[in-house]
């Protein structure tokens, strides 16, 4: 039997999403893929994966699923209320899903992008070398109910429960950004201004960018204003003409005629994307040699990511229904929020 | 890192992002500044760096993209420092290898602001679409949604300003005008500039051996097509082709 991933109810917007597809800018496709990579590369770690899987993305609200053959999952990202048929069990583990049983996910409590990842992975056609929906790009499509996902096999279906250790993410905090083409283009005294701000995530926000809010006047461009339609990067920071904020994250147009202030570093966007409605960001200019030091390849994200799993603590009367092929869960589940 | 250098076009060597270097040769788009892109790009994709994983250009600038968890910044300026030395000065945009030929249903439905456009070009309609047909055309630029290009340079009297007011929605296929180019949209999509004509050719289509169709520096040239002939060549009958012919011209 195909191993399948069967969506009985579907979110709003939930999507296969993995790496995305990189160096296609000179035919006008963005990257694409997670907007939070690292709930990617969590999940990979939780899952002992050597790359990233494709896993499926819930913007704000989960659904309902379903498993035709035993399958372990992880689940990452922003924390999400999630069952299997009645009972609660933790965010940021591992599960065993079992044929006939329900797995509910319901709303993110904080942060957006919640992520279902499966250990063999979502084995369906790539397209231009990755499975991720490009929704600009018209690949791929929304998931929806009846839809039904083949899965790679889970090879150990019976390796042991883990859990990670997040990195914090979902409120906020300090975002370092680096130069761009444009940068030194805006007055000093503007940019100076630009980084003394706190921003809060406004509501016209998605997986093109992430329109950011604050108490004062619009920013000028300064000389950036007016330039001819040039490159963007996953990350930039772009003043619309209207002197707001976005941070453009990865399902971005290519190019644009907008003045971008700066470029958030790799490391940080995933604190942009999941920035919950109640978070404030703040801004850090940090040199290009400083950001060129701070690159993560995907291959040490994960080797990161390893370094925080480790077995979860359960009461060892359980055991026995592990082997039983019965689900292990709950033991954590409703009181650790608090470390998000 | 700034030019300019003797016989050489004035450039800027900037960062875009923690992956990419941009080299930028004006920051006002102009016709010194396209050819410089242009021949840049072709000066680095004959040199086949190994450490750059891919070449972008745009309307006055040429992206690199570099793997930098293998190859540090600096030895990418080097790469470009080098290349820039050997583009020579100014001069003509490099001769096309490949030229598009392509049906365009002009007015009524398929263009339903031809008769402003045109007018505002000073032109009668027909006039307008002999321009269109007469024009030597080059995919200056594709960007913003995938594989879209944007084509020109229209004759001087094609600078025709933006809209004040979006359409807020032209089909897939829509040509559209301003500021002497041309944009071909690969989908339904909102704009400023004026629809003055239709293809069936889709410069996108994902499940296609060549999913992306056309290249920076192809020639374009048009075709006038009645709109029956237009209904004849839809996408989904020609594999996004829409009839369009490709000739290698070198």
């Amino acid at each position: 039997m195909t191993p399948t991933l069967q969506i009985l109810r579907a979110g709003p917007q939930m999507t296969v999403q993995d790496l995305g597809r990189p160096a296609l800018t000179a035919q006008g496709l963005a990257t694409g893929g997670a907007a939070d990579r690292t709930a990617l590369a969590e999940a990979a770690a939780l899952l002992n994966l050597a790359h990233f899987p494709a896993a499926i993305e819930m913007a704000g609200m989960g659904g309902e699923f379903a498993v035709t053959l035993p399958t372990r999952i992880a689940l990452t990202g922003a924390p999400m209320r999630a069952k299997v048929d009645a009972k609660e069990i933790g965010w940021k583990q591992t599960h065993l899903i079992l044929p006939g049983q329900r797995l509910s996910i319901g709303g993110a409590l904080s942060g957006v992008y919640g992520y279902l990842a499966t250990a063999g992975g979502i084995a369906t056609e790539p397209v231009l070398g990755s499975r991720s929906t490009h929704l600009v790009g018209n690949i791929g499509q929304i998931l929806a109910a009846g839809d039904g996902l083949i899965l790679g096999p889970d090879p150990t279906p019976n390796a042991p429960t883990v859990r990670i250790t997040p990195e914090p993410r979902f409120s906020g905090g300090a975002v370092r950004m680096m130069p761009g083409p444009q940068t030194g283009l805006f007055e000093k005294a503007e940019l100076a201004r630009f980084l003394a701000s706190e921003f809060a995530r406004g509501a016209a926000s998605n997986r093109q960018g992430v329109r950011l809010e604050h108490g004062g006047a619009p920013f000028q461009a300064g000389e950036a204003a007016g330039l001819a339609s040039d490159f963007i990067a996953v990350g930039d920071v772009q003043m619309t003409g209207d002197g707001v904020p976005y941070v453009l994250l990865s399902e971005c147009q290519t190019m644009g005629g907008y003045p971008r202030i700066g470029t958030v570093i790799g490391a940080d966007l995933s604190r942009i994307a999941q920035l919950s409605l109640g978070g404030r960001v703040r801004f850090t200019l940090i040199s290009v040699e400083e950001a060129d030091r701070l690159y993560r390849s995907p291959a040490q994200m994960i080797a990161e990511a390893k370094s925080r799993v480790a077995p979860l603590v359960r009461d060892p009367s359980e055991i026995s229904d592990l082997l039983g092929y019965q689900l292990i869960g709950g033991v954590v589940s409703g009181r650790d929020e608090e470390e998000y | 890192m700034t030019g300019p250098k003797a016989q050489t076009p004035a450039y800027e060597i900037l960062p875009l992002g923690q992956d990419c270097v941009l080299v930028r040769f004006a920051r006002k788009p102009d016709l010194s500044a396209l050819s410089a892109a242009q021949r840049f790009r072709a000066v680095i994709a004959g040199q086949q760096h190994s450490e750059i994983t891919e070449v972008a250009p745009s309307l006055a600038s040429v992206l690199l993209r570099f793997d930098p968890g293998a190859t540090p910044r600096a030895r990418i300026e080097v790469i470009v420092q080098k290349a820039l030395a050997e583009l020579g000065p100014d001069a003509d945009l490099p001769a096309p290898t490949r030229r598009w030929h392509l049906p365009v249903a002009f007015g009524a439905d398929a263009g339903p602001q031809l008769a402003e456009a045109a007018a505002l070009a000073g032109l009668t309609q027909e006039a307008a679409v002999r321009q269109m047909v007469e024009a030597d055309l080059r995919v200056l630029a594709i960007g913003f949604a995938p594989g879209q290009p944007y084509i020109g340079l229209l004759p001087d009297n094609w600078n025709l300003p933006r809209l004040s007011q979006l359409t807020p929605k032209v089909p897939a296929g829509a040509l559209v005008v301003a500021v002497r180019q041309l944009v071909l949209f690969c989908n339904d999509s909102t704009t400023g500039w004026r629809q003055i004509g239709q293809t069936g050719f889709r410069p996108f289509w994902p499940h296609s051996s060549t999913p992306f169709r056309l290249e920076v520096g192809d020639a374009i040239r048009i075709e006038h097509v009645s709109q029956m002939d237009l209904a004849a060549l839809a996408p989904e009958r020609t594999e996004g082709l829409g009839g369009a012919r490709l000739e290698k011209t070198r």
